[in-house]
């Protein structure tokens, strides 16, 4: 701000600017991008091969050479992680994308229109609840196969509801107020209103909501996993290490530690991303 | 002088699961180019949904509206675009009627970019900025947001909001009463300082009776969604005649401590505005009402030139005050 004329700043600069302030959720974001990193380029980061067994080499403790040490096959952990982190993130991330269009859309419609499609999309959306999600996974993980194409699937159909649940509920309380109603007055159709007034406005707890999805989804696989319906061996998952790793955990402590440090690191990184990115979004918080 | 908006036997019904509920019901009026109509009447009247109705964010039920001698009671798409340019509304609170995500030059671009109203960034930087001098607002507010500011400087947004489409009539939704007094006085002159300049037509809602008197030039009382009573806002107070007015006005607080005018205290509740009885709406509270008022809905009635009252018993009622005077 120079002059009396006012320096225009877009609203994209704005919220970086803000995003960038949050110094916990920079540290999130920077986390993150490590991880995508370290999982794109994991065949170039480890020497080791995922599924090379080297039995000589079982249950070492981290040292020098393996990093985080090896498993009950003697598979160096470092390099399992590494790849893992492909399957998790990308079963996470995906998942939640699923649950969240879909869902989003789902919940959208219902809130804007109200009436009898509200009644008719939610009423659905009950039924589609009160089966047992894991029920659900299951049933269609063993109707279409096992693997991680058909977890997504079907991780992400199980969480349509409550991210249904969540945009509805915001659209609605944005829906309502007198600042939809001016837009309307001044000639805006329902794509702007919905773009330009609804969705800022009801961004926030989608937001939250996503980011402990995802963490969420990365649980769910592992127990998919853990039966034997989500990523077949040997496919090094999170989840499926940390079940593998639990019959030896009375002696082998790192077995379980690396791969379930790695989910509580991912997780927590993304409530912060979340949270920063949602405080960014809205110009109330600007300090 | 020529009419701008003449309404015509307007109604507005709401489906409710308990029956229909009848907002507005048979309200007609017009309004001379460059004046202004107050609309008064307690909560829940319909004094917003007619001003709602009347610029088209809600769809009549019945009845006509002409605004410029064209019938826009069921405007087309293409109508609809123009017509938003020609009346715009100002909305009571100025906390939620605007985007609290968008900064203050966002809010007041947004019709002119909806309409395409300039041709490069450069003219609308240019109009909003005018606009913000013309609704008194620093010009280094721009980028500010809504939240950052008073009550005041937030409804001189709605202003500017509203007068960015260069509209001739303006339905103002009790545009002060969410203003602190001190504001409010700003505000309304504000307001009538634009209407001098841009020759604005005003149907000005409101609930303070002092605001009306200021700011109208005619004043419609309404009770349960009808009209009651209309003339000059001067004769207004003058002439009291509907009985409901009467009590409305002896409410108004004042501040002369040797003025000990009788208060005329209203009865009961007012009925509901669901599948309402015919007769008279405010009949169960009227300190004279008789059975015909029970059974037949009074029409408006002229009882003096440019003075319209619906009462059966009109006459009767002010026969001992035609006398005092």
């Amino acid at each position: 701000m120079e002059t009396a004329t006012a320096k225009r700043n877009s609203q994209a600069k704005e919220t970086m600017r803000r995003f960038l302030k949050n110094k916990a959720a920079v540290v999130g974001l920077i986390i993150i991008i490590l991880l995508t990193l370290g999982a794109v380029f994991a065949n170039v980061i480890t020497p080791y091969a995922f599924d090379k067994q080297d039995l000589v080499h079982r249950f070492e403790l981290p040292s020098a050479s393996h990093l985080l040490g090896t498993d009950e096959f003697g598979r160096d952990m470092l390099t399992r992680i590494l790849y893992g982190a492909r399957i998790s993130l990308f079963v996470g991330i995906l998942s939640v994308s699923v649950g969240c269009l879909v869902g989003g859309a789902l919940g959208a419609l219902a809130a804007y229109y109200g009436g009898k499609i509200d009644n008719y999309i939610m009423r659905f959306l009950d039924i589609w609840h009160s089966i047992p999600s894991l029920l659900l996974a299951i049933s269609l993980a063993s109707a279409m196969g096992p693997g991680i194409g058909n977890a997504i699937i079907a991780i992400g159909l199980t969480t349509i509801p409550s991210y249904a649940r969540v945009v509805r509920a915001s659209v609605m309380t944005v829906k309502n107020t007198e600042y939809i109603e001016a837009a309307r007055c001044l000639g805006a159709n329902a794509p702007r209103i919905i773009l330009r007034h609804i969705i800022p406005n009801a961004l926030a707890p989608i937001i939250v909501q996503a980011s402990l999805g995802v963490a969420g989804a990365i649980i769910t696989t592992a127990s998919l996993s853990f039966i034997g319906l989500g990523v077949q061996p040997p496919t090094p998952e999170w989840g499926s290490m940390l079940s593998k790793g639990r019959q030896y955990i009375r002696n082998y402590w790192h077995l379980v530690t690396f791969p379930g440090m790695f989910i509580m690191i991912t997780v927590i990184s993304l409530n912060l991303l979340g949270d920063g990115l949602r405080d960014a979004l809205d110009p109330r918080l600007k300090r | 002088m020529d009419e701008i908006l003449s309404v015509k036997d307007l109604k507005k019904y709401f489906k409710t699961p308990k029956g229909l509920l009848h907002a507005v019901d048979n309200v007609s009026f017009s309004i001379k180019r460059g004046e202004t109509l107050g609309v008064v009447g307690e909560s829940g009247c319909g004094k917003s949904t007619l001003g709602r109705t009347i610029i088209g964010l809600l769809e009549s039920s019945g009845g006509q509206i002409f605004f410029d001698e064209k019938d826009i009671t069921r405007p087309s798409g293409k109508d609809v675009m123009v017509l938003r340019k020609q009346m715009q509304m100002i909305f009571q609170d100025p906390f939620s009627s605007l985007n609290p995500r968008m900064s203050v030059h966002d809010a007041i671009a947004e019709g002119m970019l909806i309409h395409k109203i300039c041709s490069s960034k450069e003219e609308l930087e240019k109009k909003v900025e005018e606009l913000m001098d013309t609704v008194g607002l620093a010009r280094r507010l721009a980028n500010s947001y809504p939240h950052e500011l008073d009550g005041g400087r937030r409804q001189r947004i709605g202003i500017a909001r509203a007068l960015s489409l260069n509209p001739s009539f303006i339905v103002c939704d009790e545009p002060v009463s969410a203003l602190d007094v001190s504001i409010q006085a700003q505000i309304l002159n504000l307001m009538q300082d634009l209407q001098e300049e841009r020759k604005l037509t005003y149907l000005f809602i409101t609930h303070n009776l002092s605001v009306v008197k200021h700011i109208s030039n005619e004043i419609m009382v309404m009770y349960l969604g009808q009209v009651v009573e209309k003339c000059g806002s001067k004769e207004l107070f003058a002439h009291t005649l509907h009985p409901y007015t009467k009590a409305l006005l002896s409410a108004i607080p004042t501040v002369d401590l040797d003025d000990r005018r009788e208060q005329i205290l209203l009865k009961g509740e007012i009925s509901s505005p669901i599948n309402p009885k015919p007769g008279c709406r405010f009949a169960s509270r009227c300190p004279y009402a008789k059975e015909t008022c029970t059974k037949e809905n009074p029409k408006l009635k002229e009882i003096w030139p440019g003075h319209f009252v619906a009462c059966h018993y009109v006459e009767e009622i002010n026969n001992g005050q035609e006398g005092e005077k």
